[in-house]
């Protein structure tokens, strides 16, 4: 049985300093305050001082109040009765359901070595044409939905979670709003999904240090299922939040900022998350979407700039359409090659002309006449908007291409595509 | 391994307090012993009896009281036969055999040996007793893949010695006593194929240092035409994500005109080494024929990996780099991304309090960037053989603003600058090196005024299409037109380059001096068209030509067919040649 102290030398913020001995860094402690228990994580250790951050924040903690060494770090329950249960950051059940303690497994466990990771080799069909064609979701990968407040992004992840063929989904709010937590549960649960989910929900009302908690823990249990055969697709939404967190702890901590107040290791916590995503040769698979909201679009912000480079591409959500432009998945490659002669070509010509386009719209808003050429681009253009990047297009792949070729031939004679002859001989719709 | 032991009394991240009870040096390793796992960490900072040392492993679960042990050397890396076609990690722990020791996840603690020591080497002695060698001289040679693996007096023994035995020609082990060599006191040294070199200082047994002047053939044709990289030069990639760095680094460290290529992914994507770690194997090199992992080797600490290692992982690279330039030998090291290595300086910075400069990175990293590409260069062997050290490191600026401190410190001491614009990556105009913004201070394989006339349609040619934004294509004469469409076949046909092209994605010289000579030839023509929509559909016409043409294999009847093709149309329409051209022309057809 561990020791209790009953002496707390300092509160500041969320974290709370207690004189003890035998504490291991990373360790868990229970603090006893008038407000109920609250777990708290040991982060510095300076000779006899103990530094925690208590979950449950240390707003009315005591000098008097009780901490209690647990002797081991941060963990949570492992097994299959995870499966349609909702949790918060720390594990505590959000639903009716018992709290779990069998099986408990560590969080925030050792990376994978690169050389046990395979090439990913297989698509994740969303139904949707700018993913699907131009920039494809490629199981394994980690990949940011880029926003703003108010863009339909957690739409957008319940869709794809909808759509996309995997074993399980793990959800993992932070921040989230009571009313994008309810609405997640209503999507799945309608369609039918809840039963392979697992949800980690830190709303925007719970104490800040669960939201550090949430990817982690989420993160943990993708994990093991994925090493039990699963392909488990994680969502995480709002990762800004999260970041956010980061920077209100670090400030606290005394931390010299970087960039913006972010703490100068940001980088490597975001990495530390996302390069979780993982296929294992011989077992499951781990993919992660997570919404990134930039502050007022901006895509240089320190959160949305490090996510980028770490994150095998983004899709860019604007205007309630994905971008061609700053949207990018750098795992196409190694799918598109297998799936139609002609997928390549079609998604670069269209986007190099929808790029001409947008040239085009710009001297025509200018007052410029228009040439012939400018026309056919405008025409392009417009098209492409309403059969392409429309949210509500739903068709798969082989369709998309198929519609892709019919804009061109509407707009363009073939040698204006700058697409290779021998495709446009072979794929331009006759007649 | 000192005697020198101490307790822990502080831990912060990756950084943990020692109190200690004897002496300890700089930067020397250190043990931190927790249970039956020894983690290492390297003295950073020394304060009376408390060192502070950074860890190169997760620090949960150490405690105030936890042991330390102290080596009394500094970090070093295992130099010997049997580097190449290694995967190592920062610390050069070979990490498909943790891999068999720990499965999928790279546990903490576990430290295996960098070369293999049951490997038999053929050993062929090129010294016998009497003789007089100094450090770096060749005391035997031993086959390694394509090379001959020079076995060296060890570069730490800094005294002239004599040999007094040296074993016969055979079959041994890196650890096996290959000769003994007596110093100038008479104390004897027994040497072995391998030894141990400090990561953090540069290997210095050459002549001297030239100056680099030796093209680096990339096969890239927007690099070595316009912008090229020397044998022993340095240049730098900064883009902002997703403008292709990573891309572009790959498809060098496969087609470039180098003996070996070492590979560091320093904080990057473990995605990407996968990448290289699958393919390698089975593509083959060119110039020895034999799988282009035999020339390679790849140091990788990803993003996720902990990142005191992370620092470390570029030296690791660099001296292994320099070892193999002591062989004669051409080595290209690729630094993928020297940002993450400037992040993991600042990281620890931040955790010893220190005073931050820009962006909170410490004071020193302008001096810590120029001392690492200063190891890069060409020189000359006491032999006369010359070995080079060419390092081409991408930088990921915060925003994608090259404005930050890491690009500006990194542009002062490279002498070629491959600017990559969001703009061009998000027109899929790749490599999306921007070919204004750029420079190299190198000479490449074509002459200097040919590629300076050709960049003139470029400058113009943008400088045109910036006006017609303004005032209209209506308000733009022919003439400036036509150069506008111009620039825009030089960059749509000649420095843009499909990576995914089996053949587009590697071009021989040869080959780029052909191209480049139909490139000038339209570039430097009149034409004579009755507006500009003739003009614009014909150049469409002749882009498209050459696009096709790109892709098709050098000098077969499909390419002459295509050539012919597009040698008449070209002609068709022209109706003069400039002067300048004309003389380029001469010199490169």
């Amino acid at each position: 049985m561990k020791k209790v102290y009953s002496r707390i030398e300092s509160i500041t913020g969320n974290v709370i300093a207690v004189k003890a001995l035998d504490v291991a860094y990373g360790e868990l402690a229970e603090v006893q305050t008038r407000f109920g228990m609250s777990l708290a994580e040991v982060i510095r250790l300076d000779e006899g001082l103990v530094s925690l951050q208590v979950f449950a924040g240390g707003r009315g903690i005591s000098t008097g109040d009780e901490v209690r060494f647990l002797g081991n770090p941060m963990r949570v329950s492992f097994s299959d009765a995870l499966k349609g249960r909702i949790f918060t950051g720390a594990g505590e059940p959000r639903d009716k359901g018992p709290a779990l303690s069998e099986n408990l497994i560590p969080i925030g466990g050792p990376s994978v070595n690169p050389v046990n990771r395979i090439i990913p080799r297989e698509m994740i069909r969303t139904g949707i044409p700018m993913i699907d064609l131009f920039n494809t979701l490629v199981k394994s990968q980690k990949l940011p939905i880029f926003s703003v407040s108010g863009e339909p992004y957690n739409q957008l992840l319940a869709r794809i979670a909808m759509q996309a063929e995997v074993d399980l989904i793990v959800l993992g709010g932070m921040g989230l709003k009571y009313d994008d937590y309810l609405f997640f549960k209503d999507t799945l649960e309608e369609g039918g999904a809840l039963q392979n989910t697992v949800m980690f929900v830190h709303t925007a009302a719970d104490p800040v240090v669960e939201c550090l908690m949430v990817p982690d823990i989420s993160l943990a249990v993708a994990e093991r299922f994925a090493l039990k055969g699963l392909n488990v697709l994680v969502l995480l939404t709002d990762m800004t939040n999260f970041a956010d967190s980061l920077k209100e702890i670090s400030i606290t901590q005394e931390q010299v900022p970087s960039n913006r107040g972010y703490p100068g290791d940001l980088y490597s916590q975001l990495a530390s998350r996302y390069e979780k995503a993982v296929d294992f040769a011989d077992s499951g698979s781990i993919t992660v979407l997570a919404v990134t909201t930039m502050p007022g679009d901006d895509v240089t912000h320190p959160v949305p700039d490090n996510t980028g480079y770490i994150t095998e591409g983004q899709f860019y959500l604007k205007g309630g359409r994905i971008e061609p432009f700053g949207s990018l998945s750098r795992l196409k490659q190694q799918v598109n090659g297998k799936t139609r002669a002609d997928h390549r070509a079609i998604m670069d010509g269209m986007i190099k002309l929808f790029a001409a386009y947008r040239d085009t719209l710009e001297k025509k808003s200018m007052g410029f006449q228009m040439s012939a050429w400018d026309q056919k681009l405008l025409k392009y253009g417009e098209l492409f908007e309403k059969e392409m990047m429309d949210l509500s297009v739903n068709i798969p792949l082989e369709k998309a291409l198929d519609k892709g070729w019919e804009i061109l031939a509407s707009c363009f004679e073939p040698q204006e595509t700058g697409l290779q002859s021998k495709l446009t001989e072979q794929f331009w719709p006759k007649g | 391994m000192t005697t020198t032991k101490g307790s822990v009394t502080g831990v912060n991240g990756n950084m943990v307090t020692v109190r200690v009870d004897g002496t300890v040096s700089m930067n020397e390793v250190a043990y931190i012993v927790l249970g039956d796992k020894r983690l290492k960490a390297e003295v950073i900072r020394v304060r009376g009896d408390l060192v502070q040392t950074q860890v190169f492993e997760i620090t949960k679960g150490i405690q105030v009281g936890t042991p330390a042990e102290f080596s009394g050397e500094m970090l070093a890396v295992e130099l010997g036969p049997g580097l190449l076609g290694k995967i190592y990690d920062g610390l050069q722990n070979p990490l498909p055999e943790v891999a068999l020791k720990t499965g999928y996840f790279l546990e903490p603690g576990v430290y295996l040996d960098a070369l293999p020591r049951d490997t038999k080497w053929q050993w062929s002695p090129s010294v016998k007793p009497g003789d007089q060698v100094e450090r770096a001289d060749t005391l035997g040679t031993v086959p390694e893949g394509a090379f001959t693996h020079r076995v060296m007096v060890p570069f730490n023994l800094f005294d002239s010695y004599t040999v007094k035995s040296v074993k016969p020609a055979g079959s041994y082990s890196v650890k096996d006593e290959m000769a003994v060599l007596e110093d100038s006191k008479g104390v004897s040294h027994a040497v072995s194929m391998m030894f141990e070199w400090p990561v953090k200082r540069a290997v210095d047994c050459y002549a001297e240092r030239l100056k680099p002047t030796e093209p680096m053939v990339t096969k890239n044709r927007i690099i070595d035409t316009f912008f090229p990289v020397a044998k022993g030069g340095t240049y730098c990639i900064p883009g902002p994500f997703g403008a292709g760095k990573t891309v572009l680094q790959q498809v060098t460290s496969r087609n470039a005109d180098v003996d070996i290529v070492i590979i560091a992914a320093c904080g990057e994507r473990a995605g990407e080494v996968v990448e290289t770690l699958k393919e390698f194997p089975e593509l083959l090199d060119p110039r020895t024929g034999k799988s282009l992992m035999e020339r390679t080797i790849i140091v990788c600490n990803t993003s996720s990996m902990p990142v005191a290692a992370r620092e470390a992982s570029v030296y690791t690279a660099v001296t292994m780099a320099e070892y193999y330039r002591q062989m004669g030998l051409d080595v290209l090291l690729l630094a993928d991304s020297t940002s993450r290595w400037a992040q993991a300086m600042r990281e620890m910075s931040g955790r010893l309090e220190e005073i931050p400069g820009e962006e909170a990175f410490p004071a020193y990293l302008e001096s810590v960037i120029a001392s690492f590409y200063e190891r890069a260069g060409i020189v000359s062997l006491k032999s006369g053989e010359k070995g080079s050290v060419t390092i081409g490191g991408t930088v990921s600026p915060a925003g994608g603003n090259f404005e930050e401190p890491v690009t500006q410190a990194t542009l002062k001491v490279v002498g070629a600058f491959h600017g990559l614009s969001r703009e061009r990556s998000d027109a899929r105009k790749y490599p999306a090196i921007h070919p204004l913004e750029s420079w190299s201070k190198y000479k490449g394989i074509m002459d200097l005024p040919w590629v300076e006339w050709a960049h003139w349609y470029l400058e113009r040619g943008s400088e045109v299409g910036q006006m017609m934004k303004v005032v209209g294509e209506e308000g733009t004469s022919l003439d400036d037109f036509l150069v506008y469409l111009k620039g825009e076949y030089l960059d749509a046909v000649y420095l843009q380059q499909n990576s995914f092209d089996p053949i587009d994605a590697s071009v021989s010289p040869e080959r780029q001096k052909a191209m480049f000579a139909k490139v000038v030839r339209v570039l430097g023509s009149s034409f004579d068209f009755k507006d500009k929509e003739a003009a614009r559909s014909w150049f469409n016409r002749l882009r498209q030509m050459f696009l096709d043409m790109n892709s098709l294999e050098w000098g077969s009847d499909a390419f002459k067919a295509a050539d012919k093709d597009l040698v008449s149309f070209a002609a068709d329409r022209s109706i003069g040649l400039d002067t300048k051209a004309a003389r380029i022309l001469e010199s490169l057809e």
